[in-house]
């Protein structure tokens, strides 16, 4: 193999590739906040809404599941468009996102809400707690609670996925990566440095979670056990 | 009479825990000795040790011929003489009682399938389960499936028997069965060494009982060895189980 | 301005067939590496697991799009100037696909107790014929609704193929807006046509996933 590995040429750029992966935290951030509301109001939604919210959320979810995101965020980038509305690349690329992901938390809470032990409910109730407060002590909580580390993993991929984003040239770490591939020539080194940088993102969207999580759940923080 | 199996002076740790601390007994050929003790007198390990399941950090282990203390010790020939019951059967769920017995033969000892088959009935028999040739694990009763799991030892011929606490998991009238068939075993001329729970059964089978406490062969000596116990701790545990 | 025609659907029909070459290339190719990888994790000798380890880690953690870029000027390094965008798709998407599968099947195949792989053990078996005659059968029942799941995501993930010029779904999908802009109709064509070859799997895994904890009980 002939081919000499040159880094340094990309040394000039690293306040770009700073911008990019900062660019992609925050997107990921925003539509991890996001997606989860959207993905809990809906797991809610489909286990005990009426039967018409039912199919709804089903629909979404099943709809979203199956297509691929690059799609999604074409029908979102250019289908707004194309209605009058204008929106940025950043701002389509969030929506595209939280819809996204939001399916994918609805599933994954919802397997949470139905391993809420039926008992638990009736102890509740006895105690004369009101269906709110129900909801939110004895289901929503502990259902989380279980399910945070399939829920990390997905936002996990959530950061990873944001990367498609660039395909309509929101300005995040891919973006910036291949703007500057082209500049210098560099492609192979380029995406060698990208690929690291995603690599310690993951690392660190996932520390973050599990540091988020340790504050959140204080009995696992003080058993270490699972719920 | 050479020994089929000897333990000398055999140790062995889980991490801080000493489990097996300086454990020597020897059974001959044709023997049937009895290794019983509290949970966690170190008797299961004993019996794993000797098959190799687990590694002992010192001391020998002679079994018909295998240095199974040794590094080089090839497992595969170790485990072709000897054949183990275990507690939980570990029967193969996707097989059935025929396939189970026939998987052995015919993978290891190459076995045309007709010869397995017939290897398979003729085992099936000796357990008294010959009409359960089809059936799967799941269709079985505990008892049952525990005779299979005797029956798939057999089916390679050893020329020793282990059995690790193989009616523990059992009830009292399943129990009885299972030790029906280890006894005519017995008087077949196996060389068995089983841990259990049964003292009964020990006294009356068995040709040395090996009492184990504290990680050590506390006393040993005949079935009749539980009639008059030596040591305190014998007489606790035996009386404890009455 | 011509409008979104027969024509065009053809050309889409005819680019899903691609779609679902490549997600097979991906599925065999993933598969058979990504069972290597599985075996490698759970392996007793301790760099085995490692590099398999950092293997899974590597490909979970990069996104596939820089993947497939990675793979796309690679190929062009190590001294091939002209390769068919087939190619370099089929190895970047096998090499995703066999991170995940791996992860999936490392669990499956830990899930059959340990009691059973001592008892093959036991009997003299070899570990080629324990893996084969008896952990394997117990596994592959487990695995089967996860791995159809997972061939969901390969087939969506195959829509990013077009980065290195392969024509696929959605990259006609690409192609056909620009040409005629109707980018609303285009993609959602797009995205129906991945939808009904989507749906069925996800349905069909679902459908395995509730016959096997019926059956477990």
């Amino acid at each position: 193999m002939t081919y000499q590995f040159d880094f340094s040429a990309l040394w000039a750029f690293w306040p770009e590739f700073l911008q990019g992966a900062w660019l992609t935290l925050q997107l990921s951030a925003v539509s991890t906040v996001l997606g989860f509301v959207l993905g809990t109001l809906c797991a809610i939604g489909r286990s005990d809404g009426p039967p018409w919210v039912k199919f709804l959320v089903a629909s979404y979810v099943e709809v979203i599941r199956n297509t691929p995101l690059l799609v999604q965020v074409f029908i979102v980038y250019f289908g707004i468009a194309t209605l009058g509305i204008k929106v940025s690349a950043n701002a389509a690329a969030v929506i595209a996102l939280v819809v996204n992901v939001g399916a994918y938390t609805c599933e994954i809470v919802r397997a949470g809400l139905e391993s809420v032990h039926k008992s638990q409910l009736e102890a509740a109730d006895c105690l004369g707690l009101s269906k709110p407060q129900i909801y939110w002590h004895v289901i929503i909580r502990p259902a989380i609670e279980r399910v945070y580390p399939a829920l990390t993993s997905q936002y996990v991929l959530l950061m990873l996925a944001s990367s498609i984003t660039s395909q309509i040239s929101a300005e995040e770490l891919t973006a910036v990566a291949n703007r500057i591939q082209s500049d210098t020539f560099r492609s192979f080194e380029t995406y060698i440095v990208v690929g690291i940088i995603y690599l310690a993102l993951s690392f660190v969207v996932r520390i973050a979670l599990w540091l988020f999580g340790l504050v959140v759940f204080v009995r696992k923080r003080k058993l270490g056990t699972a719920l | 009479m050479s020994a089929v199996v000897k333990l000398s002076n055999v140790h062995k740790s889980f991490g801080t825990n000493k489990v097996l601390d300086g454990v020597s007994f020897e059974v001959g050929r044709g023997e049937v000795a009895a290794v019983i003790g509290q949970s966690g007198s170190g008797k299961s390990t004993a019996l794993r040790c000797i098959n190799a399941l687990e590694t002992i950090d010192g001391g020998t282990i002679d079994v018909c011929g295998h240095a199974v203390h040794d590094a080089k010790l090839d497992r595969r020939s170790l485990r072709r003489d000897v054949g183990i019951v275990f507690q939980s059967y570990n029967l193969f769920p996707h097989l059935t009682a025929e396939q189970n017995i026939m998987l052995a033969p015919s993978c290891v000892k190459k076995v045309s399938k007709s010869e397995a088959r017939d290897l398979a009935h003729d085992v099936l028999r000796r357990v008294g389960l010959a009409e359960k040739a089809g059936h799967f694990p799941e269709q079985l009763s505990g008892g049952q499936q525990q005779r299979v799991a005797i029956a798939r030892s057999l089916a390679m011929q050893p020329k020793l028997m282990l059995f690790d606490e193989v009616t523990s998991a059992l009830d009292p009238q399943l129990t009885g069965e299972v030790l029906k068939v280890m006894e005519d075993l017995a008087r077949g001329g196996m060389t068995m060494i089983l841990v259990t729970h049964e003292m009964a059964f020990a006294r009356k089978v068995a040709s040395q009982v090996v009492y184990m406490h504290k990680g050590k062969v506390w006393e040993t000596g005949p079935g009749s060895m539980l009639d008059s116990p030596k040591t305190a701790e014998l007489a606790d545990f035996v009386g404890s189980g009455l | 301005m011509p409008s979104f025609s027969l024509v065009h659907l053809e050309f889409l029909g005819w680019a899903a067939m691609w779609t679902l070459g490549l997600s097979a290339i991906a599925f065999i190719g993933g598969g058979l590496v990504g069972f290597a990888v599985a075996l490698m994790r759970i392996s007793s000798v301790h760099w085995v697991r490692y590099a398999a380890i950092a293997y899974i880690q590597v490909v979970q953690g990069t996104p596939l799009l820089i993947l497939l870029f990675l793979i796309y000027f690679g190929i062009a390094i190590v001294g091939f100037q002209e390769v068919p965008a087939i190619i370099a798709a089929g190895i970047g998407l096998t090499i995703y696909s066999s991170g995940f599968l791996a992860e999936i099947w490392r669990g499956c195949l830990q899930s059959v107790p340990k009691t059973q792989w001592e008892a093959a053990e036991c009997l003299a078996l070899t570990p080629w014929q324990r893996m084969t005659r008896v952990i394997l059968p117990q596994a592959m029942r487990i695995a089967t609704p996860p791995t159809v799941g997972f061939l969901v995501q390969i087939v969506k993930n195959t829509s990013l193929a077009s980065v290195v010029g392969f024509v696929e779904l959605a990259q006609a999908g690409k192609l056909i807006n620009n040409s005629i802009f109707e980018p609303f109709t285009v993609f959602m064509v797009v995205a129906a046509i991945y939808f009904a070859i989507c749906f069925p799997l996800s349905t069909w895994s679902r459908r395995l996933e509730r016959k096997l904890n019926v059956s477990r009980r």
